[in-house]
């Protein structure tokens, strides 16, 4: 017995060296960046091209929800430097000083991001201090004409009994309900104790005709028609059609939410240069355009937008949104730790039921 | 040199590092758990378990876990009798070929079933060709209880099949001479003998599938909370350590309860993996 | 027939286990990325798999780790093995039964434990905090598996040594050590094993930037499985099972050169 124990463990030792050698890592000699980022949220390539470039290494993590980034931001114990949270998320971050006032004239090319993004930033960062947007978009139903034989122009669909099994909701607090709430005609911005409970209630009679609460997964799933009607962001929308010819997004009538996520620097970084430089390079016309193609989700980078060669996409509504022709639009807001609270609540109420 | 106590400093360094790494940690938990979140002493993270959507979470575990616990007792049982009944020549290779899937990566594991139990997945695309109704049981507490079943199963065979190959084969004998048939010598010899074996595979099955929160969420499709998920979510999203310490206070209690049991019922250790 | 009845219930169990692998190890070859249809044999995801780093990476530091943590537990293990088995039994006992804990402990509970006890402490989150993780929940594997071999131990063996002049150290080597050898060799496996196959802790303890298998297999199932995960569970899986057959062929072929002699 002594023996093969002996021999499973060169043996196990030879693999271990084997992995080492091909496990080559491209180490930076300017130091390093860590970028916080939503999951598949960047072309993996992007990465590598800038530690080619500047000699940077990026450690990268990702995360599914802002509900997730911000308590491992909050603790500090991974100290990361550059994270991309939405509108509200930064808006809470602003307002807990966790992050830094960026140095705009470290990072030139933001002058390729167009003025408007800016000014709809304002919303959650007043004097545009903190925070650098990277992508846009709504929120909106994403079908499948195969299984789905009628013109889909609300919210109403996602609690249609024929369509029992066939449902994706999103797993995030806000986007969930925020549908419920825009159904109902509030705000999504809510803090109302009644109103929050006329959603929830909403939600728990959706349940039972949910597939599945899923996030980032809506996507493949879609694309492999194993449900008919999904929430999803924009910017899948050009991704999906390109996989599945058979969906459609649309955005339905009652209004929905309208988003920024933008590129932050935290207080706490420990390499605030690299991340101006890592931010820069974002920006870049040629780099946004390449993670635009990746990941499909709305550059508010003009510049990139001029690169763009299928004509069709550069002026695709469902790419590049008019937002002031489209109606109830609205953009979430940091509601405070007390409805922070309320709203977790009754989520979990929801998911337990 | 068995009394001799000149080495008993050699124990210190891991002395230490339990101090620091197991005791300090669960002091912690309990600090949380008894504070709120401005450091005052408080029962109500604890009290949080009466919280309908927490007893419900709690509920759904207990049952769960209990459910996949009984099966994987009534599967495992007779297929450790088999194979202890094997000769010694294939013996340990056949045992091997039972844990194997053990070796493999948990979470690669309940991947596979994810696979398979999807819509459009392998098993409903089989039914299709042959024409048979589909399997809708994704995203449903049975997917879960197959999860902890498939995940599970090797932790109840082991113990069982090693309580049973040390029986004694001259008191199976000895019962048989004494003209018990088979049910009596299975009921009054070899199953009471085997006892050990049982709950320690109990334990090993009960108290990781009370606690899940990965098989709940990569089977039940985020939509079924069970204890161990809520855990992880205060932890991880909603940010309130303490309600998350309190209630893993809470867990730990059942934790003990099944401890206690097996630790009454196995005195001698005998029933262990190894 | 009650042959055939134990044989096609050890089939049937044997089916229930492999049936999900064999499926996984069938979709890494499926030409098309969705399950839905058979698009032909191909191997691009094994070297879409071994062209993507991050992934490569993952089983890097699984490796790594599990090697470092057992070979740490191992040897913190056994010399408080040796400690323990001459001491009092009342502080013998309470050690045990502390060291029992992680073992007996939900994972989910020691990881989050270990989380609060990190971040409190300040400590920075990556390879480090996995790795005090993993050593502290492998010790007590080792002690398991070593304890029982002192216990079986001759002591008068050790004495001996001594009285002929041997030093403590020299006599543990040469005495001792060669009768707890199996005890800490499986102990080591054990661990390794135990660190290998762990999510649970290792989702609570790791940083930015760090993934260990598990995690990662995570972290890409929410995102959507691609088939180059059924190519890493066909690699891991042949893995073990090749290493399986090796350990489990070695002690037939001895026995048949010893009957040949």
């Amino acid at each position: 017995m002594k023996k093969h124990i002996a021999f499973a463990l060169t043996f196990i030792l030879c693999m271990s060296v084997l992995t080492g050698c091909s496990a080559g890592k491209t180490s930076g000699e300017n130091g390093q960046v860590i970028v916080y980022n939503w999951g598949e949220y960047l072309d993996p390539e992007v990465l590598d091209l800038f530690t080619e470039e500047t000699g940077i290494e990026v450690i990268y993590d990702e995360y599914e929800t802002n509900e997730i980034m911000y308590p491992k931001v909050e603790t500090g114990a991974t100290e990361y430097d550059v994270v991309c949270p939405s509108d509200y998320m930064i808006e809470k971050m602003i307002e807990n000083e966790l992050l830094a006032e960026i140095n705009f004239e470290k990072i030139p090319n933001s002058k390729n991001i167009s003025p408007q993004y800016y000014e709809q930033s304002k919303e959650f960062d007043p004097e545009n201090k903190y925070s650098i947007p990277y992508c846009f978009g709504t929120v909106g139903i994403l079908y499948n004409k195969t299984m789905v034989d009628e013109p889909i122009d609300s919210w109403n669909v996602l609690w249609d009994e024929k369509y029992k099994d066939n449902i994706l909701m999103q797993d995030s607090v806000r986007d969930a309900f925020m549908v419920a709430l825009k159904k109902l005609g509030y705000s999504m911005n809510s803090t109302n104790q009644k109103e929050l409970e006329e959603a929830r209630d909403l939600l728990i009679e959706q349940k039972p005709l949910t597939q599945a609460y899923v996030v980032d997964q809506v996507r493949d799933k879609m694309i492999g028609n194993e449900a008919a009607i999904g929430v999803i962001y924009s910017g899948e929308a050009i991704y999906t059609q390109r996989e599945n010819p058979d969906l459609e997004y649309v955005i339905p009538k009652e209004g929905t939410n309208v988003w920024i996520d933008s590129w932050c620097i935290l207080k706490n970084a420990p390499n605030k240069e690299n991340a101006e430089k890592f931010i820069d390079f974002l920006c870049r016309p040629d780099i946004a355009l390449k993670n635009f193609e990746y990941i499909t989700y709305s550059t508010p980078n003009e510049e990139a937008r001029k690169l763009i060669e299928d004509e069709d996409i550069k002026n695709s509504k469902i790419a590049f949104p008019d937002l002031s022709k489209l109606e109830h639009l609205e953009t979430y807001q940091y509601l405070g730790e007390e409805s922070d609270q309320l709203y977790n609540d009754m989520w979990k109420e929801v998911k337990s039921n | 040199m068995l009394k001799n106590k000149k080495n008993g400093w050699l124990a210190i360094p891991y002395t230490i590092w339990a101090i620091i790494f197991i005791l300090i940690p669960l002091v912690m938990i309990f600090y949380y758990g008894l504070v709120n979140r401005n450091g005052d002493f408080t029962l109500e993270n604890i009290a949080a378990i009466t919280e309908p959507e927490h007893i419900k979470a709690l509920g759904l575990s207990m049952l769960l876990s209990l459910i996949a616990t009984l099966i994987c007792i009534i599967l495992a049982y007779p297929l450790a009798m088999i194979l202890s009944k094997l000769g010694l020549k294939q013996n340990s290779f056949i045992v091997l070929i039972f844990i194997l899937p053990m070796w493999m990566n948990f979470l690669l594991r309940t991947l596979a079933w994810q696979t398979l139990l999807e819509k459009t997945g392998v098993i409903n695309q089989l039914l299709a060709m042959l024409h048979l109704p589909a399997l809708n049981i994704i995203n449903t507490p049975y997917a879960i209880v197959l999860g902890m079943v498939y995940n599970f199963l090797p932790f109840m065979v082991l113990p069982i099949y090693n309580s049973l190959i040390r029986l004694d084969q001259d008191v199976i004998n000895a019962a048989k001479d004494l003209g018990a048939n088979n049910l009596h010598t299975f009921t009054r010899v070899i199953f009471p003998l085997s006892l050990p074996g049982v709950i320690s595979g109990v334990t090993m099955v009960f108290i990781p599938a009370l606690t899940t929160f990965v098989i709940s969420n990569l089977l039940g499709g985020s939509k079924i909370l069970l204890i161990g998920n809520v855990i992880e979510e205060e932890f991880t999203q909603a940010g309130n350590w303490n309600l998350g310490s309190g209630l893993s206070l809470v867990m730990m209690i059942f934790i003990l309860i099944s401890m206690v049991i097996s630790a009454i019922a196995d005195k001698d250790g005998e029933g262990g993996m190894l | 027939m009650k042959r055939f009845l134990e044989r096609f219930y050890v089939a049937v169990i044997f089916i229930f286990l492999y049936a999900p692998i064999v499926t996984l190890i069938v979709l890494s070859f499926n030409n098309s990325r969705t399950r839905a249809k058979w698009g032909g044999f191909t191997f691009k995801w094994y070297s879409s798999l071994l062209q993507n780093h991050t992934i490569m990476d993952a089983l890097y530091n699984t490796l790594l780790i599990a090697l470092i943590s057992a070979l740490a537990a191992t040897i913190i293990g056994t010399i408080t093995c040796i400690a323990l088995n001459r001491m009092q039994s009342k502080t013998k006992a309470v050690l045990l039964g502390i060291t029992n804990i992680p073992m007996l402990n939900a994972d989910i509970v020691t990881g989050i434990s270990l989380m609060l006890l990190f971040i409190s402490f300040g400590f920075r989150f990556g390879f480090n905090t996995i790795l005090l993780a993993h050593i502290t929940f492998n010790i007590p594997y080792v002690i398991l598996n070593v304890m029982p071999k002192f216990k079986q131990l001759n002591p008068n063996t050790f004495e001996a040594a001594l009285d002929l002049g041997a030093s403590p150290v020299y006599a543990f080597f040469k005495v001792v050590f060669p009768d707890i050898l199996p005890g800490i060799l499986s102990g080591f496996l054990m661990a390794f094993t135990m660190s290998l196959d762990d999510f649970i802790i290792t989702h609570f303890t790791k940083g930015a930037g760090i993934d260990t298998i598990s995690t990662k297999v995570y972290t890409e199932v929410k995102k959507g499985i691609k088939p180059e995960m059924y190519a890493l569970s066909t690699i891991i899986f042949i893995t073990v099972f090749v290493l399986l057959l090796i350990i489990n062929a070695a002690p037939v072929k001895k026995k048949k050169q010893g009957e040949l002699q």
